[in-house]
């Protein structure tokens, strides 16, 4: 094993972790301030990759389709706040997990129906398509180093927005008592649209930038969520610093244990056989990570009421 | 009471007319993937099935398709809907060998005939053979036996091969170092559907390897050949067809051009049947068969040539009719060996681009006559 092997297996956990980040941000957000778990974020992220490959393949390029895939993603959430959201946040959590898994399915449903059930190519801009040299000569992905510095980028404005700006403080507000800034005069049900329909842009902008390096399908959200909620549980339900923290930590220990599990195992046992554990164990790593995690820290690592 | 005897018998020979007509029509119940990563696969096969069912004019099939999305727990609920309430005699489609191992061994035990268009797991090869269940496509191993032949032939030394983690993906790596003299550098499993192949190309690009082996059908071969573009790895990358199916090929483009695969069919082998057969197929559906297309196509000729000489109540003599393989296959010779699993040859192909379409053409022989390897454990 090399160096550079590792360092590029770091940058490939970074990339899934800001993936993740970006998922994970939009859920955090309608949990910590709605109170509301939502199923259906994973159907927005795959609005997003089907939006965006429509688009690009439409126009020809791919930015057009970036954008366009943020606008339908925030719209599609919006709708879908004032038409099924709004009535279920008064209810208690085994009721809107009903009434978003069956958004879940009305919306793959309504994706096959639309695209049809092949999946869409999409691919990245021509000026990102290839390596480049990071300094180390290290080859490496142009577009998956972009995709790290577009998470990121998205993480700083997300946290000014939550800490600088007025709509920030509303949402702050929000999450430590409802009832207090509804009678502050905040219109508590207009604020609660914008928060959802952020979420749901940020989940549409990561299913667009994911759909470009893999094939945009019916049900490619659903996979991303279990592991969007892997890292909300872990970073501390409604903390955006929490959801970026954590989503980095089960991005490296995911990709790196899948790398490292097989071939440390290999010492201990032969070889066919640690193969097999390995990678069982590496897609086990980060739920023990979870377990570990709750243990210490109940809430999380970065309680959002503490 | 001349007339009213004379009318009877008109009908009772009208009647038999009838029977005689329909000569015991088959229901067939096709399981197959038509949505999800895996759905270019299942629509080849139903697809290449149907046209030959329309070009025999062979009314007495009633073919039921259902789709499984890749699920085995809804393969088998579907298997159970079609023997007990639809009552089905013949059944096929299954692409998937995990699904295969879900559903195969309870139907062929239930006595329903079983032709595989495409999954040949080992396990029903050897010891698991069954006199009911037909594969009309391959083993799972012969393909990638052929491309171990193939890159040891090429002077390949050092390999690092790739599958997923499911039965057909174990096949295709034992199929592959069964055949390959050089040295496998690393070997890895995926996830069956694994969209992201960055931590592997990592591991690729440090091997140290002189080629990369990899058996990825379906969206996974599309995700993985366009991460490895991305990423500017330059070792070749060799494997068997199911890696450059038409549909990856579109998606991936001009990165797969001059890449070596190995195929039981291609659609430029010289015979009249596969001449028709692709061209029918493209005036029918608007585009290029894929091998799957062609295995779908072979499996519903191989009903229908049985069910000239023999009749589906007399499981038996169909069976035997099945065995006989008396039909023209768009691979040229064809025949069952004892386990019911082809011998066949396999070709090597290279991807070229005709026009806009990206396709293969066909270079070589990589195995004669080649049969699987489990054949002998089979008591048949």
């Amino acid at each position: 094993m090399t160096v550079a092997l590792f360092l590029e297996q770091i940058l490939n956990g970074l990339q899934l972790g800001v993936m993740l980040f970006l998922m994970a941000a939009g859920l955090t957000l309608i949990f910590g301030v709605m109170g509301l778990i939502n199923l259906a974020h994973g159907s927005l992220f795959m609005i997003g990759g089907f939006v965006c490959a429509a688009v690009a393949a439409w126009t020809g390029s791919f930015w057009l389709g970036l954008i366009a895939s943020l606008i339908a993603a925030a719209a599609a959430g919006a709708l879908v706040e004032i038409a099924v959201i709004r009535r279920l946040y008064d209810r208690d959590h085994l009721d809107q997990v009903l009434a978003t898994f069956a958004l879940v399915l009305m919306f793959s449903e309504a994706v096959r129906f639309v695209f049809g059930s092949f999946p869409l190519y999409l691919d990245p801009p021509v000026f990102l398509a290839g390596p480049v040299m990071l300094p180390g000569d290290l080859p490496y992905p142009a577009y998956r180093l972009a995709i790290i510095i577009a998470g990121l980028v998205v993480a700083a404005g997300l946290g000014l927005l939550i800490s600088k700006t007025r709509l920030g403080m509303q949402i702050r507000a929000g999450e430590a008592d409802r009832e207090m800034i509804a009678a502050l005069g905040v219109d508590i049900r207009f604020l609660y649209t914008v928060v959802f329909a952020l979420g749901a842009a940020l989940a549409g902008f990561a299913g667009a930038l994911i759909g470009a390096i893999q094939s945009v399908q019916i049900g490619m959200g659903e996979p991303v969520l279990i592991l969007a909620f892997v890292v909300i549980v872990i970073g501390g339900i409604g903390s955006i610093r929490g959801a970026l923290v954590a989503a980095l930590i089960v991005g490296l220990v995911d990709t790196l244990g899948r790398f490292l599990l097989p071939t440390l195992l290999s010492g201990a046992m032969e070889a066919s056989a640690a193969r097999g554990v390995g990678s069982a164990l590496a897609s086990m790593l980060i739920y023990l990570l979870m377990a570990v995690v709750l243990v210490f820290k109940p809430r999380g690592l970065f309680p959002a009421n503490a | 009471m001349k007339k009213t005897f004379l009318g009877l018998t008109a009908a009772a020979s009208l009647l038999a007319g009838v029977s005689m007509a329909a000569a015991e029509p088959v229901k067939v119940g096709m399981i197959t993937t038509l949505s999800g990563g895996g759905a270019s696969l299942g629509i080849d096969v139903r697809d290449g099935f149907q046209l030959a069912l329309k070009q025999s004019g062979n009314t007495d099939v009633e073919l039921i398709i259902e789709d499984d999305a890749r699920k085995p727990d809804l393969a088998v609920q579907l298997s159970d809907k079609l023997i007990q309430s639809d009552k089905v005699d013949v059944m096929t489609g299954i692409i998937w060998s995990n699904l295969a191992m879900a559903v195969i061994p309870g139907a062929v035990a239930q006595d329903k005939i079983y032709l595989s268009p495409n999954a040949g797991p080992s396990q029903l090869a050897g010891a698991g053979c069954n006199a009911n269940y037909f594969n009309v496509a391959w083993q799972n191993d012969n393909l990638h036996e052929a491309m171990g032949a193939y890159a040891t032939s090429a002077d390949f030394k050092k390999s690092f091969i790739l599958a997923p983690n499911y039965p057909a993906g174990k096949d295709a790596l034992t199929g592959f170092k069964r055949f390959f003299k050089g040295e496998v550098v690393k070997e890895v499993y995926t996830q069956l559907g694994q969209t992201d192949y960055a931590a592997e190309i990592a591991e690729i690009r440090a091997s140290g390897a002189d080629n990369v082996f990899f058996f990825l059908p379906g969206g996974m071969g599309i995700a993985f050949m366009k991460q490895y573009a991305g990423a500017g790895v330059d070792v070749p990358l060799l494997g068997p067809a199911f890696s450059f199916d038409q549909a990856i090929l579109q998606a991936v483009g001009d990165a797969a051009l001059g890449v070596k695969n190995t195929s039981q069919w291609s659609k430029d082998i010289d015979n009249e049947t596969n001449k028709a057969f692709v061209e029918s197929f493209q005036a029918e559906y608007g585009r290029l068969p894929s091998l799957y297309a062609s295995q779908g196509f072979d499996t519903a000729n191989l009903l229908l040539s049985a069910m000239e000489t023999a009749s589906i109540s007399d499981k038996d003599a169909f069976r035997a009719a099945l065995k006989a393989a008396n039909f023209k296959s768009t691979r040229g010779d064809f025949k069952f060996g004892n386990n019911n699993h082809p011998i066949q040859d396999i070709y090597v192909r290279e991807v070229i681009k005709e026009g806009d379409v990206y396709t293969n053409k066909l270079v070589g022989v990589a195995l004669e006559d080649h049969a699987d390897a489990y054949a002998a454990d089979c008591k048949m």
